[in-house]
């Protein structure tokens, strides 16, 4: 280095930044993006640029590069690859060296792998698909709160999905009539309720009205049942200030569980909420309301898969993950490929679900992947199968729109709840037979033999927008 | 479905999972265990009165039945549990040792008049 010396100008990306001899180490962050340059740009020249816009680089020579050792701190592209289905576009990997972010910030991760280099004159688009975090990085994250057993050791949930349920309508409650929507999707056997993304404190109805008659009904819901109830009050707020605001409150009615908006309300709040949960011994239940702006269009943007390992590691006990059949986009197979990301301790690279790196979690606890959105009680079999325990199935219509009401509808989707995870435990094929299941459950529940009349004919049959690539 | 829209649905008493199904016959909880074990996690019973029923731990009936793979032996044990606490609710366990935490647990046992 000593003996380099400064020549101004602008050179080419590639001689600097693609390495294709380079083999990544342990403890580099790895990203893969989606790349389709403009025409005539090479690949290997738009792929360097990307890796030296995320990272060390700029548009021209500096002569401060030269005060730094370059070649420990750039981000290297060590791979191409072609995308199936795609001429146009091709995978650029990158690897990014361990000091290149600060410790415990996803927002500082993001900052460098989806800022400037997004607007990039270049390339004609550009998505990241996937992260590997380093062990080394992950260990230095917060991450969920509790996390799955410890939730279900908190509330005495074994065996079986957790069943929840967004009170509706979405917006215009007086605080009163809210907590009597709760109060009765409780008693009817609900485990846990949810404030709508958008409720926050509006003049209709003030946050503090919302959770202290909130309280009240489950407070009464587990008097009469003797089980453990929930609702996720929702602390998102204009400032951090009022969402600390209203945590603090809701932890001073004794519930459990607060709820968080992400995107909107930003990894810096989230993270700090995360922490003052686990602080205060409180679960965080996160929406990803804004995500669908972010990651649908298959060839610009960021993978859910992202943004579910940065919540991850930022910290939430809950994430919705979209439900594959209800009203919300969702491929099967990529959706599983994200749900595992969430739960697992160890995911291995798999291709055909979206995976593009082995992904090692440390000890990392786990996040529940919540299903949520224009289901009902005939895709119980299905949601079962597909996200098996470790999720909570929401039925917001699915079971304020019951005939006999909130505490009929409740009831009606656990027993249909419960048939399908003790059918399945028998050993029966629950997406087979998922229709006899349901049927013969609803000879002892009048109220499931209503729900299974009323939503007989609804479907949501739309093609996937953002399918994975082959 | 008249009937049911103006309804009374009348809150119940319940002990979690399986709570809204059936009383599960023999052959039933007989399934059951078989699922616990397939999963590779260790059966045990707890068991105490409605009144405690609400809280974090029961009584445990014994040590969990750590290597038993005979569901006929589970039933048995289930009996005799019965006999010694026939005031008691009794719960079927399935202890995951990887997660650390139940993978299953059910009422298997309510006595007369719950």
């Amino acid at each position: 280095m000593a003996n380099q010396s400064f020549n101004a100008g602008v050179q080419d990306y590639k001689l600097t930044y693609w390495t294709p001899d380079y083999t990544p180490l342990d403890t580099d962050l790895l990203a893969c993006f989606k790349v389709i340059p403009q025409a005539g740009v090479p690949r290997e020249e738009a792929a360097a640029a990307v890796a030296a816009e995320s990272s060390t680089g700029t548009w021209t020579t500096v002569w401060t590069d030269l005060l730094t050792d370059m070649e420990f701190y750039k981000g290297r592209c060590y791979r191409i690859e072609e995308v199936p289905g795609n001429k146009d576009a091709f995978y650029a990997f990158i690897a990014y060296p361990l000091d290149l972010f600060e410790e415990g910030s996803v927002v500082n991760v993001l900052t460098s792998l989806v800022g400037n280099v997004f607007g990039f004159k270049a390339v004609r688009s550009l998505r990241l698909e996937d992260i590997r975090f380093p062990v080394a990085y992950i260990k230095t994250c917060g991450g969920p709160p509790s996390g799955i057993q410890v939730e279900r050791d908190k509330l005495n949930k074994y065996g079986r999905p957790m069943l929840g349920c967004t009170i509706k309508p979405k917006l215009g409650l007086s605080a009163k009539n809210y907590g009597r929507a709760v109060y009765e999707c409780l008693r009817g056997g609900l485990d846990l309720t949810k404030d709508d993304e958008n409720i926050n404190s509006q003049p209709f109805q003030r946050w503090r009205d919302r959770f202290s008659f909130v309280a009240d009904a489950i407070n009464k819901a587990e008097a009469e049942t003797g089980e453990v109830k929930g609702h996720y009050l929702n602390v998102t707020a204009a400032t951090c200030e009022d969402m600390m605001e209203r945590a603090e409150y809701a932890k001073e009615l004794g519930v459990r569980i607060v709820m968080h908006d992400f995107l909107t309300g930003g990894f810096s709040a989230n993270t700090s909420l995360a922490n003052w949960c686990r602080k205060n011994g409180m679960l965080l239940h996160i929406h990803r309301a804004m995500h669908a702006v972010i990651d649908r269009n298959p060839n610009h943007g960021i993978h859910f898969r992202v943004l579910a390992k940065c919540l991850r590691l930022s910290g939430g006990d809950h994430l919705h993950t979209g439900t594959v059949v209800g009203k919300l986009e969702g491929d099967r197979a990529s959706t599983l490929g994200f749900v595992d990301q969430l739960r697992e301790a160890f995911v291995p690279e798999d291709r055909s679900r979206g995976i593009f790196f082995d992904q090692d979690w440390a000890s990392m606890p786990g996040v529940f992947a919540v299903a949520s959105g224009g289901i009902h009680v005939w895709h119980m079999p299905a949601l079962v199968n597909i996200f098996g325990d470790d999720s909570v199935l929401q039925f917001g219509g699915g079971t304020q729109g019951h005939p006999g009401g909130n505490a009929a509808g409740a009831a009606a989707n656990r027993v249909a709840l419960e048939a399908c995870v003790k059918a399945r435990n028998e050993g029966r094929e629950l997406e087979r037979e998922g229709g006899d299941i349901l049927r013969e459950a609803a000879r002892h529940s009048p109220e499931l033999a209503v729900a299974l009349e009323t939503w007989k004919e609804i479907k949501f049959e739309f093609d996937t927008v953002d399918k994975l690539d082959a | 479905m008249s009937v049911m829209a103006s309804g009374d649905f009348r809150t119940s008493r319940t002990y979690e999972t399986f709570s809204f199904l059936p009383p599960l016959t023999q052959d039933e909880i007989y399934d059951q265990i078989v699922y616990i074990i397939n999963q590779g996690w260790t059966v045990g019973l707890e068991h105490d009165t409605p009144e405690n029923g609400s809280q974090n731990y029961w009584g445990m009936w014994k040590l969990p039945f750590f290597g038993m793979r005979n569901p006929d032996q589970v039933l048995a044990e289930l009996e005799e549990c019965k006999r010694a606490y026939p005031d008691h609710l009794i719960r079927m366990v399935g202890y995951d040792n990887y997660a650390q935490c139940k993978g299953h647990e059910f009422v298997v046992y309510r006595p007369r008049g719950l």
